[in-house]
């Protein structure tokens, strides 16, 4: 089956022998975007999270044939015009990643947060912010979510 | 030996009670084993109460703002809660993870509208007749008429869904309600068009 979506900005039309199939697969292995991971395969890690219509989902999850007509975004669309996303920009002036595998679900999930939440708490990142972290850069983490926030509110 | 005889009958005695107790109890107590015995299928309430008291119900109608999952009915892993309208928080909601249908490669589960009972809707704990009592009182039933009760009970997607649960994360299929779901709903329907009568305690 045929499937059309816009993803990061560009329209695709991909064809997908099973439209079951993880839209992981298909952002990946169809479209070559390799900055999102494959981690545990069920939804449980978040290393495959992007956004879909703005909210963050679990692309190792979701069928193929769902993303028709919707709009996606990988962590190589979250900039926008060669400037940084204000989680990108936080997350390079903090250092935050140590191996790096986890990272992009982690900024994709952290960016979804934001457009709901502008000025969390670190009650709100503990609740929001359920991805897992295996080199446990999650201090660096929460301190640059809060420095995302502060550089979003600046840019309004 | 008399004393021995007589710790005995202290221990058999106690069995003997908390057997009689527990047997009344009949509680959705989702900690326990969740054991279902013969069903009284010329009974239609009885035979609904069963499917709603199973765990594919009252996995999403819990007593806390934690839903539960599995068969074991283990507390939702993740931290997920039930945040304000019970679809989670809004930047960590149940479509991060759920969509509209049941998805073989991860072994997530989806039905459409997937989220959890209100609060005041909580099952998990309660007997039959406090869940019926409860759900056919429109202070706490979202002010359903006992048509849309029927409505919700044989027709709504999420509700259906039991029946076909797909499989988890291991590739096994989960359980599904011990009764036949064309005889669930004609037992729901036989139930409400005889007057919704809940028995007596």
């Amino acid at each position: 089956m045929n499937v059309s979506f816009i993803i990061n900005g560009q329209e695709e039309s991909v064809e997908v022998s099973d439209g079951n199939s993880p839209l992981l697969w298909v952002i990946r292995d169809g479209l070559n975007l390799k900055g999102t991971k494959f981690g545990c395969g069920k939804a449980a890690c978040g290393a495959c999270t992007v956004h879909v219509d703005g909210k963050a989902v679990r692309s190792c999850s979701y069928p193929a044939k769902m993303a028709a007509g919707k709009r996606i975004t990988t962590i190589e669309g979250l900039s926008s015009e060669g400037n940084l996303h204000p989680v990108q920009q936080a997350w390079k002036e903090e250092i935050v990643p140590q191996c790096g595998y986890c990272q992009p679900g982690f900024m994709m999930a952290t960016a979804a947060m934001l457009e709901e939440i502008p000025n969390p708490t670190d009650e709100d990142i503990d609740a929001n912010i359920i991805n897992v972290c295996r080199c446990a850069t999650y201090y660096r983490m929460r301190k640059a979510i809060h420095r995302a926030a502060a550089i979003s509110k600046q840019n309004i | 030996m008399k004393r021995v005889t007589f710790l005995y009958s202290i221990i058999a005695f106690l069995v003997i009670g908390a057997t009689i107790a527990f047997a009344h109890m009949e509680t959705t107590d989702l900690t326990e084993a969740d054991e279902i015995g013969n069903i009284d299928t010329a009974d239609p309430f009885e035979t609904m109460m069963t499917v709603l008291t199973h765990k594919r119900c009252v996995n999403c109608h819990p007593s806390g703002d934690t839903p539960r999952q599995g068969e074991d009915s283990h507390l939702h892993y993740f931290d997920v809660v039930r945040g304000d309208d019970g679809n989670g928080l809004s930047g960590y909601s149940c479509i991060t993870c759920h969509s509209d249908q049941n998805n073989d490669y991860s072994g997530v589960p989806g039905a459409p509208h997937w989220a959890l009972a209100p609060d005041f809707m909580a099952w998990e704990g309660k007997t039959k007749i406090e869940i019926a009592t409860q759900m056919m009182d429109t202070q706490r039933n979202g002010g359903r008429s006992p048509e849309e009760i029927m409505e919700h009970l044989t027709e709504h997607e999420l509700v259906l869904w039991a029946w076909d649960p797909g499989i988890n994360a291991e590739g096994i299929e989960r359980e599904k309600p011990p009764v036949p779901k064309e005889e669930y709903i004609q037992a729901v329907k036989d139930w409400i068009n005889a007057g919704a009568i809940i028995p007596a305690e």
